[in-house]
């Protein structure tokens, strides 16, 4: 059973309209017990880094996600991946989970429109769990105006939009994706059909 | 890089495509959501409803479309036609959308731009022009179909949208529109060269050509089409085939 986390930011219903179709048993919770209960965990999000992160706050789940994260497999996507970072300076310095070590910032493309939005193809800094059968190449769909600044080691997919762009992140068990694998059509399944097989 | 979109548009009304559809192997001809997985099968990038419903009842209908086809499409869905405030925007994208483009209603009320997109993002904010030449090097903004000129110059309309925080322009030529002769690139440069948010082309595609020419022409970042797809002429993979022998970065399945 995989639980969407519900703290009142975020595209829920995309994410579990894409887990339906795979068939993979998922849950949206904004219960602490049952974010202890389920085995994997999905950390959605849109919007503004300082605003997402206060809602988490006062959704009172900060703690137990971060104790939980250890413990089980774990999937941020965009501004959810973003949030398992130590702090982002989207406005203001505001601290994320610091799950995974780096930070958050604006895209820097001179020349190139932000937000980042559409479909870009990815390559491979390091494989890991998530990127089996994606390949160089590969095109997945964004849409972000900042960007996680972390160490490659870190780094499993990255675009290249004028700037070092993290597409796929992760540390042991804890993972990210900058792009909306529910949105990245059949390559995109395919990441989240990973990720439900995890253990 | 970012690859050139290719985005089939349906045209929806009460619940049902409304243009011939030659689809090979649908169950229901004219249902939105099984043109609408057909198109992702093709390679859509993206897909657009618009809703040309006139009646409340049917409006309703539109919403039980979109939730339905989100529930078996995975990539972006569009869906314009008749919005009018700011709260049809969080209906549509309840219901699954993830974007909502609005065109007269942003003439009558720019503010609806700027009101969607502080609350739900500007990346969910597209905001339709239908332009048509009205003298040299000058085009105008039309309504109702290309019926009512409304006086606004589409350079400084789409200027204006960008400000107000539209996320995307989708820029239709009414005078190519249906022609098949093309897209209007003068138009279209004339645009992407004041916006520095994407731009869709819409109206003139009749053949695979138009589209090379077009991304090799101009700047814009997406084409969209109707009845070039609808009837089976072309589908989304060809075109998507033609651009990339042509170098056009492209999403290939």
């Amino acid at each position: 059973m995989i639980g969407i986390i519900d703290y009142g930011a975020g595209n829920l219903f995309s994410v579990k309209n894409a887990l339906d179709f795979l068939e993979l048993k998922n849950i949206i919770t904004s219960s602490a017990e049952e974010i202890r209960n389920v085995d994997q965990l999905i950390l959605p999000g849109v919007g503004a880094f300082p605003d997402a992160m206060r809602m988490l706050e006062r959704s009172g789940l900060t703690e137990t996600i971060v104790e939980e994260a250890g413990k089980k497999p774990m999937l941020g996507i965009c501004l959810g991946m973003q949030m398992l970072f130590e702090y982002s300076n989207e406005f203001e310095i505001v601290k994320g989970l610091g799950l995974i070590p780096g930070e958050v910032s604006r895209i820097t493309a001179p020349g190139l429109k932000i937000p980042h939005m559409g479909w870009s193809d990815v390559k491979v800094e390091n494989e890991c769990q998530l990127s089996a059968g994606i390949e160089k190449g590969h095109r997945f769909y964004f849409v972000h105006s900042y960007k996680v600044v972390t160490e490659k080691q870190y780094v499993s997919l990255y675009a290249d939009y004028g700037d070092y762009i993290p597409g796929l992140v992760f540390k042991d068990n804890i993972f990210g994706t900058q792009f909306h694998p529910e949105k990245s059509g059949e390559i995109g399944l395919k990441l989240l059909q990973n990720f439900g097989g995890l253990k | 890089m970012l690859a050139k979109r290719i985005i089939p548009c349906l045209d929806v009304q009460d619940g049902k495509v409304v243009k011939g559809i030659n689809f090979i192997g649908i169950k229901e001809v004219g249902d939105p959501v099984e043109c609408a997985i057909e198109y992702d099968k093709q390679g859509a990038d993206e897909i657009v409803f618009l809703d040309i419903t006139a009646t409340h009842e049917g409006r309703g209908t539109m919403l039980d479309v979109v939730s339905r086809t989100a529930k078996n499409v995975f990539v972006p869905l569009t869906v314009g036609g008749g919005i009018r405030t700011a709260d049809d925007f969080r209906e549509l994208l309840l219901a699954g959308a993830d974007k909502v483009s609005v065109n007269s209603a942003a003439i009558r009320n720019p503010a609806i731009i700027s009101e969607a997109a502080s609350r739900f993002g500007n990346q969910c904010v597209v905001v339709a022009i239908d332009g048509k030449k009205t003298a040299p090097d000058k085009y105008n903004v039309f309504v109702n179909g290309g019926r009512i000129d409304t006086g606004l110059d589409v350079v400084q309309w789409a200027m204006e949208a960008e400000k107000l925080g539209a996320g995307e322009i989708l820029l239709t030529s009414m005078d190519a529109d249906g022609t098949k002769q093309g897209f209007d690139l003068d138009m279209l440069n004339a645009v992407c060269a004041v916006v520095n948010i994407p731009v869709i082309a819409s109206g003139g595609c009749g053949q695979l050509t138009h589209f090379t020419e077009m991304f090799q022409k101009t700047s814009a970042d997406a084409a969209l089409a109707a009845s070039i797809f609808h009837y089976g002429e072309l589908t989304v993979n060809q075109v998507k085939l033609e651009l990339s022998q042509n170098s056009l970065p492209v999403r290939l399945l």
